[in-house]
């Protein structure tokens, strides 16, 4: 009888409590980090499936569903408001994107040069604009952008005599909205190179400069590659940003809170904001939800190929771009 | 500024373009917070006095009234105040905690799972819209401030803020040491890594609460009657006038609301800007 319990304790080592140390420590990690999974299993995974899922269905949100396979799509894909928000989204972000980084670079670039002084003075007006809610932005703006406005005025003075009617035209609305996203956009956007041209050791320059390059050289050989995975976040940051474009449009041209719009300024979020909570159709809502978030994934895909082209091109070919 | 750098290239014309460029920029970022105050200091005619107007008046607290008179201003700004408060301090405690398991615990899965919760941040938000709505109205959580704070108490950002700082920040040796004085798990990280961390928490704390004060979407969405309203959906009411906008008053509405964010901005704006940079940095 003691011989067996001997044999039984050699095969396994001594006998420990079930909370070992290791147990107890793993146990409280995944304690800790529970409240995240449990609220994305509710708010993020299921819904997602749920929006894919639910594309596919015919619903009110009240009436038992109705299985109707690509209709939804079907029927977005046909109906001409749903293309011309599409047309609007990309035409109001490209408008408010390009010019944003360019003059984000721009500003970067003079606010690193060795002379500025008060650069943190520049640096904390810069960022100035992206603390304040898109709300109060847009009626700042819509105040500069109304018919005898002070954007109309500037017009006058300038000599073009014709008024524009920013919120109505046709490119008048994607102006206004556009310089509504530059504004809001451009510092932020300035300090985040700022930081990537900051981390660029300066000694690079001088090896290049001791090495006979000018100072275009030095741009397309040194700073534009080594900021690429900068400028790679902001395209990625706004080219998403754009294509979630929702607040300006809605407050600059929405009336009495129905959340119509005006065919000028719809954008794809609020054609699916319409759809769902306007018309009810949370069918075709949905089967929007699910065309932008292809749309989302398209337009990174680009711009990372666009971003990679940029930098090797910059690296290997001498700024041939 | 007559200082010049030492041997080389700043000539006089390339100064002058430098400043010229950055001048632009300021005025361009400051401009509509002042145009806001003035607007909002003069009657309705002063919007279309031209020249522009560029001196404020004395009618804030006219156009204030007018504004308080037409919607729900200070009601909408407690509730704006209560919801961001309240937000970040449940974004601040369950992302450390993540943060601080993320950093410093082993345990299995872990790479895998923080990859995951990496992944979540390039999820769209519109895509869950419609579901979330709808749990919502199966929660009975339509136009309760739980349908805002619940699904925001934890987030993918603030973790992997928090265990970046962690895991450079507090040393292994002072966790070991904690633990052979006999601290549990949870009071380590009340009594020693939170007081280490409080930058980090300050950074995430302000972007947080900025972010709530200033959503505009989903509130509209789960949020129906005034005096639930939060002060960007009171804001857009003043919009909306049939005998003309009184751009005064708007203008009035908007100062006020932008003037706490704004005070906390320039006396916090060190870890404002930090934070912004830090995120774009690693991502």
């Amino acid at each position: 009888m003691s011989q067996t319990i001997v044999a039984a304790n050699v095969g396994k080592p001594p006998k420990r409590p079930f909370w070992t140390e290791r147990r107890r420590t793993a146990s409280t990690a995944y304690l800790y980090i529970s409240p995240f999974f449990i609220l994305f299993l509710i708010f993020g995974v299921y819904p997602i499936f749920f929006t894919f899922y639910l594309s596919f269905f015919k619903w009110n949100a009240i009436s038992p569903m109705k299985y109707v396979g690509f209709q939804n799509f079907a029927l977005i894909f046909e109906d001409p408001t749903f293309w011309v928000s599409l047309m609007n989204t990309i035409l109001m972000g490209i408008m408010g994107t390009v010019p944003q980084l360019i003059v984000a670079l721009l500003l970067a670039v003079a606010l690193n040069s060795a002379i500025v002084r008060f650069k943190n003075f520049f640096r904390i007006v810069y960022f100035l604009p992206n603390i304040t809610s898109i709300v109060a932005v847009t009626l700042v703006f819509s105040v500069i952008f109304s018919n005898q406005g002070m954007a109309n005025m500037l017009l006058d003075w300038l000599g073009v005599t014709t008024d524009v009617a920013w919120n109505s035209g046709w490119w008048g609305v994607k102006i206004a909205i556009a310089v509504m996203i530059f504004w809001r956009w451009t510092g932020y956007n300035a300090i985040i190179y700022l930081a990537g041209l900051q981390s660029i050791s300066p000694e690079l320059y001088e090896a290049a400069k001791i090495d006979g390059a000018n100072s275009r050289d030095a741009l397309f050989k040194i700073t534009i590659p080594l900021l690429k995975p900068f400028i790679l976040f902001t395209i990625l940051t706004s080219t998403i940003g754009s294509l979630q474009l929702f607040t300006e449009p809605f407050v600059f041209l929405g009336t009495s809170g129905t959340g119509a719009t005006r065919p000028e300024g719809i954008t794809m979020v609020i054609y699916l904001y319409r759809e769902a909570f306007t018309n009810s159709y949370f069918g075709t809502a949905a089967a929007t939800a699910v065309v932008l978030f292809l749309f989302t994934i398209i337009f990174s895909l680009i711009n990372l190929m666009i971003t990679n082209r940029l930098g090797s091109s910059g690296s290997s070919l001498g700024g041939a771009k | 500024m007559n200082t010049v750098a030492v041997g080389e290239k700043p000539g006089f014309l390339q100064k002058t373009i430098l400043y010229l460029i950055l001048w632009l920029g300021a005025i361009m970022s400051a401009f509509p917070f002042y145009w806001m105050f003035v607007v909002g200091t003069n009657d309705r005619s002063a919007v279309f006095h031209i020249p522009p107007k560029l001196v404020w008046g004395n009618l804030l607290l006219t156009n204030m009234e007018k504004v308080i008179e037409r919607i729900l201003f200070f009601r909408s700004m407690y509730n704006s105040f209560i919801l961001a408060s309240l937000e970040t301090v449940f974004v601040l405690f369950f992302c450390a905690l993540a943060g601080f398991a993320f950093a410093k615990y082993e345990f299995p899965l872990k790479r895998s799972l923080f990859i995951l919760v990496l992944g979540t941040l390039f999820v769209p938000q519109q895509l869950s819209l419609l579901p979330n709505y709808i749990i919502m109205a199966k929660l009975h959580w339509i136009d309760d401030f739980k349908a805002i704070i619940v699904p925001g108490m934890v987030n993918a950002f603030g973790i992997f803020w928090m265990r970046q700082y962690i895991e450079a920040a507090v040393s292994n040796d002072l966790i070991e040491a904690g633990r052979i004085d006999g601290c549990s798990h949870f009071r380590i990280f009340w009594r020693i890594i939170l007081p280490i961390i409080t930058p980090a928490l300050s950074t995430l704390g302000i972007f947080t609460f900025m972010y709530v004060w200033n959503d505009f979407m989903w509130p509209l969405v789960v949020l129906k009657s005034q005096e639930h309203f939060t002060l960007q959906m009171t804001l857009r009411q003043l919009l909306y006038n049939r005998d003309g906008v009184d751009y005064g008053m708007v203008m009035a509405a908007t100062f006020t609301a932008t003037l706490p964010l704004l005070l906390v901005f320039l006396l916090f704006n060190r870890w404002f800007i930090s934070g912004l940079t830090s995120g774009a940095v690693k991502a």
